[in-house]
């Protein structure tokens, strides 16, 4: 099972960098559902326009513990519209590729960034749906 | 770091005597059963002992009930469509099943509805067992097979089979099982249980993979699957596996020969298993405690997903398996933890651990110093959990 893994999903599965929460977290996000086996919540803390920390939590199988550890690497310390311009194909290439069945676990972290990114944004008393698009409720 | 093998319910490690007694049909004795020369003949006797000593050990009345197959999934596949196409012609064109059978089973049923066949999928209730009294309501007149497996092979659990075969034999039904993941750990005597059609294979139970076998009551007519050459009584097409046989035989020789001692060590093992794993808050056992096979641990840590728990275990040295979706490419949880009624978020959870004789408590102990570790780390990181912990969402129907 664990060679359909690359190495860089093997570690960041093994060793999720960023994981857990913040209080008072300037945006908060949370993407999937129970039902499909996979869950993100993501917190954001943002500074000016620079995300100065992020965090997670994840329900799911190696893939999507190891797609939000990357997807959290690949946007702290950027700006909100970097982190809205990360795609899921992003996060793979990152982490050296997954297999097949496990892509809709990248689709899942960059829409939990979205998702957090919109809650932010709401928080600011914006609407979000202009800057970042709707986030659909995701079907497996 | 300690090694443990823990999915000899996937497959099993070939026995090294299994090993010595199909080496001499990989080697010198290579010759085609079907010659008439001296090699050739002897490949043949080969066989045809296997053929009988099996016959011996199943409670067959016949050895020319035992037809060799490239394995479970053939037998089961070749049971249903091979006997029901030919009973549908007669108007029989009901067929009793399990929810939660194998895929060999359930997609050739689903093979047949397209067929015109109309399946009966029996509820298993939450202790992951068939009630008879279900298969006898069950039954109609244009019914023409009841199939029930013998043992699950997520679960473990156990089926009533000698009565199920009872009410079968009293309705006229043919009774299938396949009996896969119970050979070598339960006590199969065809005759005496009533069982028209049985399904074994070879490499779950310390025998070579690719072989298998089908049971079939004399006088049941059964369409070929695989047409070509006359082997198996022109039945079943294709040389013959003559190591597969030969291990096949020599593997279930041993299972029954060993089997009451090592149950009642497996039972021991299991546990105290099951018992230590318990003691994890949120924590069940799928399938009944008592009608299960002495080496199947199936267990639901809620708040965490299977695969990553799988994988934590390997990092830890034990290779076991889950029902989740993950693992088999779907994304779909065991259709047979749904069967038992769990809901899909339990259900992704499992995992399953089975042993064999090699397995020792020290490997036990093991495993139960390891996995609470493994669990509280999934569960710190999982957003589930964290509103299971908050109580925003509740099946304690399901775990306590």
């Amino acid at each position: 099972m664990a060679f359909t893994y690359s190495e860089k999903v093997m570690d960041h599965f093994a060793n999720p960098r960023n994981v857990g929460e913040i209080e008072n977290a300037d945006g908060v996000g949370e993407v999937g559902n129970s039902k499909c086996g996979d869950i993100m919540k993501m917190y954001l803390k943002v500074d000016g326009n620079t995300i100065t920390d992020v965090k997670f939590k994840t329900f799911g199988c190696g893939a999507a513990i190891a797609t939000s550890s990357m997807a959290t690497e690949l946007i702290k310390g950027k700006t909100i519209d970097e982190a809205l311009k990360l795609t899921n194909k992003a996060v793979m290439e990152a982490l050296d590729g997954l297999p097949p069945v496990k892509v809709h676990c990248s689709v899942l972290a960059e829409e939990a960034i979205k998702s957090a990114v919109s809650d932010y944004y709401r928080k600011q008393g914006v609407d979000p749906e202009p800057i970042v698009g709707k986030i659909e409720e995701h079907e497996h | 770091m300690r090694e443990i093998y823990a999915d000899n319910a996937a497959t099993t490690k070939l026995s090294p005597v299994v090993l010595e007694k199909m080496m001499p049909y990989l080697t010198e004795v290579y010759g085609n059963p079907s010659s008439l020369y001296g090699i050739g003949q002897t490949a043949k006797k080969a066989v045809e002992d296997a053929r009988a000593n099996i016959a011996k050990n199943i409670g067959a009345a016949n050895p020319s009930e035992i037809y060799f197959t490239s394995g479970g999934s053939e037998s089961d596949n070749w049971a249903l469509k091979g006997v029901c196409r030919r009973l549908k012609k007669r108007g029989k064109n009901h067929i009793i099943t399990s929810k939660f059978e194998h895929h060999a089973i359930l997609h050739t049923c689903k093979a047949l509805e397209k067929e015109g066949f109309e399946v009966t999928y029996l509820d298993v209730y939450e202790n992951g067992i068939v009630r008879p009294e279900d298969v006898e309501k069950a039954i109609r007149p244009e019914t023409a097979m009841v199939t029930i497996m013998y043992a699950n092979n997520e679960i473990g659990t156990i089926q009533p089979i000698e009565e199920i075969g009872k009410i079968c034999r009293e309705k006229k039904v043919l009774f299938h099982t396949d009996a896969v993941q119970a050979a070598g750990y339960c006590r199969i005597n065809v005759s005496e249980q009533n069982i028209d059609l049985l399904s074994m294979t070879a490499h779950k139970i310390h025998g070579p993979k690719g072989c298998g076998l089908l049971y079939v009551r004399k006088g049941i007519l059964i369409d070929n699957l695989i047409e070509g050459g006359a082997q198996e009584r022109n039945k079943r097409a294709g040389t013959e596996n003559i190591a597969g046989i030969v291990g096949l035989d020599a593997a279930l020789q041993i299972a029954v020969d060993t089997m009451d001692e090592r149950n009642k060590k497996l039972e021991k093992l299991r546990d105290k298993l099951i018992d230590g794993l318990l003691k994890i808050p949120r924590s069940r056992i799928n399938g009944d405690r008592k009608h299960r096979l002495p080496n199947n641990v199936n267990m639901c840590f809620e708040g965490i997903e299977g695969e990553s728990l799988l994988l934590r275990l390997e990092f830890k040295g034990i290779s076991a398996s889950s029902g989740s979706a993950c693992t088999s490419g779907s994304l779909d949880p065991s259709h047979v933890l749904l069967a038992i009624g769990l809901p899909h978020e339990i259900a992704h959870g499992s995992t399953r651990m089975t042993f064999d004789e090699t397995t020792t408590e020290e490997d036990i102990d093991y495993i139960l110093s390891v996995v609470p570790e493994i669990v509280k780390t999934l569960r710190d990181m999982s957003p589930l959990w964290e509103s299971i912990i908050k109580g925003e969402k509740n099946d304690a129907k399901f775990i306590k």
